[in-house]
Parts: structure tokens; sequence; C-alpha cells
């Protein structure tokens, strides 16, 4: 299968990339991993008349911590995320989401930054980043901004970047207390996408209680699914099984599924459930093993 | 579109149509049809090949990417006239039996043992997981890249 014909740009710097992309507007698609781009583009899902490829762009090769949070660069890997020592003792949502990403030859490729903007409802990356607050960074020639990612998502694979703008990175926030998180993720084979993908964070005060939760879902919506009833319903609330039961029937009631090869709605539905009382449960262990 | 690209240790130069892919360019333009085309859309592995030592989709990469890059296809494992191990152990493990996606599988395996010549059965199965085997059933695969590496320490090679 050949894509449509496109002009190809690769660039060194990122001063460069966000110079074509204002010269193009509209017209340019960032080229990254390109292991969601490149078959939409073959499918002619996508079309875009320019690629600006980034990859020899080493300045956006990184994860680290600065001013207080994560920062994931929009050249790093999912394989870079898989093996990075510091999302690992940093956040326990994205530590255990990432090998769950895709197959590990795409990891070897595809972006976390692409994968996120990207907005695939069956993508796994953007309900990590809704469970636990992440934001976009997107700059383009005029300037930077830094969008909360309920802004960022807007629907079936749209984001809210403008022409001439590109993900430069995401910034997760640091734990403010005894904390934990999970992404528990049902599929056919490895590889495939999400039967159903919930994402858990959760944060307790001082007391034990719910002082930040957070949960979001994969593969049940037209788009990544924050549930904020669950998490607003769950704040200040006593951590434990009959609070999570609650929040999981709030998120089995909220999502709306579609009945397809890989289930009917009733059964992911009752997944959802099941996976967020366990995904919070996992999270719970992890804030108390932290005290 | 000119590029330079390292194919198997020899620079080729070529003009390319920038949505050429990279297996396309390997197979029809280079010759080397041990890279095959499987599923096309980045569910089989089929199509892997090594690209700065790095096993990745050749069918999900354009081959203006592989401008400055290093390739390595099955038809590189081959040293000096002597197959690599994992292709010795393959041999002798039948751990393939239509081959379709066995020169995935072996550059899987290899890249594999250059990190870690000693990988357990879950530490092979997670590395061939992005690679489809109709066949086998996977387990003479298995073995073979295992036996591959001890092949590889007891040689020190």
């Amino acid at each position: 299968m050949y894509p449509p014909a496109f002009e190809y740009r690769a660039v060194g710097s990122l001063d460069e990339a966000l110079g074509a992309l204002a010269e193009v507007g509209d017209d340019g698609r960032v080229l990254a991993g390109g292991q969601s781009l490149i078959p939409m583009m073959k499918l002619r899902l996508a079309a875009p008349g320019v690629l600006v490829d980034i990859n020899a762009v080493e300045e956006l090769h990184y994860i680290r911590e600065s001013n207080g949070h994560l920062a994931i660069g929009a050249l790093a890997r999912h394989a870079d995320v898989v093996d990075s020592d510091l999302v690992t003792a940093t956040n326990h949502t994205m530590a255990s989401a990432a090998p769950w990403v895709a197959d590990p030859l795409v990891r070897n490729r595809g972006t976390l930054c692409g994968s996120v903007a990207h907005c695939d409802p069956e993508g796994d990356w953007n309900s990590v980043m809704l469970a636990v607050g992440a934001s976009v960074v997107a700059r383009s020639a005029g300037g930077e901004r830094e969008i909360p990612i309920e802004e960022f998502l807007v629907d079936f694979f749209t984001n809210s970047l403008q022409p001439g703008e590109m993900v430069t990175e995401v910034r997760v926030p640091r734990y403010t207390g005894p904390s934990g998180g999970a992404y528990l993720k049902l599929e056919r084979k490895i590889g495939d996408y999400a039967t159903v993908g919930v994402a858990t964070h959760l944060t307790l005060d001082d007391a034990g209680r719910v002082a930040d939760a957070g949960l979001a879902l994969t593969a049940v919506h037209s788009h990544n699914l924050k549930v904020t009833e669950a998490e607003r319903m769950m704040l200040g609330e006593v951590a434990g099984p009959e609070l999570f039961a609650e929040a999981a029937a709030i998120a089995a009631r909220t999502c709306e599924p579609d009945g397809d090869i890989r289930g009917p709605v009733e059964y992911k539905r009752a997944v959802v459930a099941e996976y967020t009382k366990r995904a919070f449960a996992t999270a719970l262990a992890q804030a108390r093993g932290a005290n | 579109m000119h590029i330079e690209t390292t194919i198997n240790g020899t620079v080729h130069a070529a003009e390319v149509e920038p949505r050429t892919l990279l297996v396309d360019f390997i197979r029809t333009d280079m010759g080397l049809t041990g890279t095959h085309i499987g599923c096309d859309t980045t569910s089989c592995g089929a199509c892997t090949v090594l690209v700065d030592g790095t096993p990745m989709k050749s069918c999900t990469m354009f081959a203006v990417q592989a401008d400055g890059h290093e390739i390595t296809t099955v038809e590189g494992l081959k040293q000096g006239g002597e197959l690599h191990p994992v292709q010795k152990a393959f041999k002798e493990h039948h751990g393939l039996q239509c081959g379709f996606c066995t020169s995935g599988m072996m550059l899987v395996g290899a890249a594999l043992l250059e990190k870690d010549p000693t990988p357990d059965d879950d530490e092979v199965r997670w590395a061939i997981s992005g690679n489809l085997c109709r066949c086998t059933g996977y387990m003479n695969i298995v073995a073979a890249i295992q036996a591959a590496g001890a092949e590889m320490n007891s040689s020190g090679s």
C-alpha cells in the first residue's frame, strides 16, 4: 500500500521544524514515530501535503524532571518510557501503562507525544494523561502555550492544536503526597488496540483520605474518557473497596462503548467496572506502601 | 529525493520518492526479498529490519527516513560465509515451518541477544511479541533464540 504523495522535509532543529510548520500551515504534519500516521496515510485516512520529519531533532529526545514535573519530549519513544528509571520512580500509572502500548517493535519507534497528539480513542496514553492531570506544551514560531490535557483532547482523532503548532512536550505533575496508580488493559493479543483500558491515580492526605483521584477510560467512548463524576465523589473519602466499587459503578454507567468484534456493550461495561476496582486497589496499595 | 543508506554494511546511494516505504525500497530497489510484507498495517512484524541495531517495522517507515542510517536485513545476519548463531539455531531447533515470519523473528532474536545473551522464556516471548507466527506455536522459536544465546556465550562472540 502506498500513501498519497507528499512533500518531505527533514529538519535538524526545533526552530527549523517550527519554521517549516509556520510556512505550510494546516497542510503540514509532524512526522515523529509515524506508527499511527503512516498506517493512516497508507489507508488514505490521512493525506497531509507536507511531512516535517523531526527524528533528527535530538533536543526533543528526553525524559527529565523539570520545575516539579516530569517532562517527556516529543522524540521520547515508548521504549524510552518503558526503560526510564525516572518514570518508574515518579509515576506509577505511566510505568504500568508503558509496556502495554502497542508491541515491542512499534514501541522502538513510536513516541508518547505523538500518541497523545493523535487522539485515537483506543490509544492508551491519553487515558493515563487524563488520570494523572498532565498538560501538553504546544510550540509554534509565534510562541509556546501549555494546554491542560482535557482541553487538548477535543474528540475522536481531534486535538486543539492550531495550524503551525506542534506538541514539543507532555508534562506530568509530581505526586504531592503518598500516591499510586495503575493502567489495566484488556487486549486480545499483544499489539491489538484495547478492548477496554482503565487508568487510575490516587493521592492520600495525612489522614489517609483521598486528596486527589484520577480515573480515565480507553476504547469505550468517542475519545479517552475522564470520569470526572467519580473523581469528585472520591475526594475527602476514605479509600477502600467500598469507595472503589462506587467509582466503578459511575465509570460503567458513564462510558458509552460500542459492541464490536472485541465484545458486546454489557461485557465492556463489566470490564470497566472490574478494572476500575482493581486499578484503584493497586493504586491504594502503592500509596500506603509509600507512607 | 537523494538518500544514502547503509544496508548490511554497504553504502547505497539512491533516488527515492518520499512516499516509498522502506520495505519496498529494500525488496524492489535493493532486490533483498528476505524482508517480507505480511499485513502491511503495522501488525505482523514480517517486515522487521534493524535500524541502527534496533528492530523496527519497515512497512511503517519511509525509505527517505533511512538516509544516514544503518539498516540490517536478514541477508546481513550471515558474516564471512558463516550463518549467524541465530540462523543455525533456527535450523537445528526447527524454529520455522513456512518461513514467512522467520526473517523478522531472527532479527528480533539477534537484537535481543545483543542486549541479553541469556534471556529466559518470558523475556524471549516478550521480545518477539510484535512478530506473528501462524505455524510453529512459538515453542521452537523461543528454544532456538535461547540456544543461539548459549552458543554465542560459549564461543565468546
